[in-house]
């Protein structure tokens, strides 16, 4: 989190006018690319992260020296194979990885803009990367993919550029954000609001951070991630390092000694307030809404072919919700497959090896592209 | 098999939008892509021959044809396509009427169960019978509402079902059934194909 990482930038200097009315212009995007582009710029794939991803989808990740996010799905010789496609992806603004976000540094103060930073939408993300690809010079993306927000991100980008992508995959994910999916923001947000550290946002102007209320929001958010049977399966009642309980409030259970662990990791890598303002975009979007209450119209414009993936075991963005999109394009004839992936993995599903997404996926994506080039000659 | 699908595709006319209902793997959508037009959908229950579909780059969509085919347009179709797969179905009924309007034509093929040798197996044999066409025993068969041609043939005339074309299928043997023909054909041929518009 706005820690001197050698990071791909560029600054956008058109001004961008936010959907909360305000306007940023001279920004930075932070962003990662593998593989090459080809001569005819046909082979770019732009993967959209989701909540607490960035810009590092594959090999190692310079921050957490740990492996990109999406390992499993992109690289060489995987899913999206990166021998083959050019692979593009930007860190979110609101992020802390580089991108224009609470933790980027105020020139004219010299401090972190902190709660200063305009509330952003999931639409004001995809029109930042939008300039990236236009700085890249890529008429037409081959495709955009991505998981949870990434998807929404997905769904907002065909819908704001009907002819810039020839294939969108959104993966998990939903075109409006529920009362359910609300509610565990908010649970987040207010743990990290109710942290005596986070002095209303302005944490590092006194060398503070409100660690204690991230971390409980990770925790709770990544049970949402995960589904009952997994974590029944996986932890059951087991003890931590211990044969008895131990009567007092140490994590006795197995199950509370990994949620600890993943919430004191998560403070490492990302910042408090960009928590805040991405669920808060999360939260706002409401893609129907948009188009007057018909989904439909999001993408009356567009030639895009659809592949939407669902989860079995995924609670958070279900399968009903995800279906919502299928109809939607189906209603308006446009071109959309379809399949729920048999998983107990949860909605975590689409970042963890699940052997019938990545071949599905990646058998997907690779006939497809064979089929759009050999159409074109 | 290539005979229904060779008979199919010449149903169809070039370039146009059809809808495979049941598309199980998607080798009559391939060859129809191959062959007559690439505007190809599939509608399939199992998850994994969904799978095998969308590996092969065909647009498929998981889904019963029972509660799916509500989300397509009126007449969003040039044909709609149901394959040896109309005895599957809780409610036949429903089904051909959400094909006819989903579709402008629906071509239905049934596998036929008034063919003379499904008719030895149980007259002579007393049991369930087991061809070739129906692999099944009579406790694990996923057909829930088995016909005969004849059985479609009146029920389209029944509900006031146009049938532009209706073809008879033995081994390879192609012929068109009529109504003097109809109880000849309905013992003679192991597939019924039907070309019809509600």
């Amino acid at each position: 989190m706005n820690k001197n990482i050698d990071t791909k930038k560029i600054i956008i200097s058109n001004p961008l006018k936010l959907d909360c009315g305000k306007e940023i212009n001279n920004f930075p995007i932070a962003y990662e690319t593998y593989g090459e582009l080809n001569s005819e710029k046909s082979n770019a794939i732009l993967v959209f992260h989701a909540l607490t991803g960035d810009q590092y989808v594959s090999g190692k990740n310079p921050i957490t020296n740990k492996d990109g996010w999406w390992s499993y799905v992109v690289g060489e010789n995987k899913p999206i194979d990166t021998n083959k496609f050019f692979v593009i992806c930007a860190n979110v603004i609101g992020g802390c990885m580089g991108s224009y976000g609470p933790s980027t540094i105020n020139e004219s103060t010299g401090k972190q803009i902190g709660t200063d930073f305009p509330i952003i939408t999931i639409n004001d993300m995809v029109n930042a990367q939008y300039e990236l690809i236009k700085y890249l010079e890529i008429e037409k993306l081959f495709a955009v993919v991505g998981g949870s927000m990434g998807g929404m991100q997905v769904l907002q980008f065909v819908a704001n550029f009907p002819d810039k992508a020839k294939l969108a995959i959104p993966i998990a994910c939903t075109s409006s954000h529920s009362a359910q999916n609300i509610a565990f923001n908010e649970l987040g947000r207010q743990a990290i609001m109710a942290d005596s550290k986070w002095e209303n946002g302005f944490y590092s102007n006194y060398k503070l951070n409100p660690d204690k209320g991230l971390a409980v929001a990770r925790m709770a958010a990544h049970i949402t991630y995960l589904s009952e049977k997994g974590l029944q399966e996986k932890f059951g009642r087991k003890l931590q390092d211990r044969d008895s309980l131990r009567y007092g409030f140490e994590a006795d259970f197995q199950i509370e000694s990994y949620l600890r662990y993943q919430g004191s990791v998560f403070v490492d890598r990302f910042d408090a307030n960009s928590y805040l303002y991405i669920t808060r975009a999360m939260d706002y979007f409401d893609l129907s809404k948009q188009y007057k209450g018909n989904l439909s119209g999001a993408f009356k414009e567009t030639k895009t072919k659809f592949f939407v993936i669902s989860f079995t075991s995924d609670w958070l963005y279900p399968t009903s919700e995800n279906r919502e999109i299928v109809i939607a394009l189906n209603s308006i004839g446009a071109d959309v497959g379809f399949v729920e992936i048999e998983s107990d993995k949860g909605h975590d599903s689409f970042l963890l090896d699940v052997p019938s997404f990545l071949k599905t996926l990646g058998d997907y994506i690779n006939s497809t592209y064979k089929v759009i080039n050999e159409r074109r000659i | 098999m290539k005979e229904e699908f060779n008979i199919i595709s010449n149903l169809i006319e070039e370039n146009t939008r059809v809808l495979d209902v049941g598309c199980g793997n998607g080798d009559l959508m391939k060859f129809l892509q191959e062959n007559k037009t690439k505007d190809i959908r599939g509608l399939e229950i199992s998850k994994e021959k969904v799978q095998n579909c969308l590996s092969k780059g065909l647009t498929v969509i998981e889904g019963n044809a029972e509660s799916d085919l509500k989300q397509f347009p009126k007449s969003s179709f040039d044909y709609v396509i149901l394959s040896q797969t109309l005895q599957a179905f809780l409610n036949p009924e429903l089904v051909i009427n959400e094909l006819l309007k989903v579709g402008k034509k629906v071509i239905v093929t049934i596998p036929n169960f008034g063919y003379w040798r499904v008719r030895l197996q149980l007259l002579f044999k007393g049991t369930m019978p087991v061809t070739e066409n129906l692999p099944h025993e009579w406790y694990n068969t996923p057909n829930l509402h088995m016909c005969t041609i004849k059985d479609f043939y009146n029920f389209c005339s029944s509900k006031n079902i146009k049938i532009f074309k209706s073809i008879a299928l033995k081994k390879s043997r192609i012929s068109e059934i009529n109504k003097s023909n109809l109880n000849y054909k309905n013992l003679d041929s192991h597939l019924g194909i039907f070309l019809i518009e509600s």
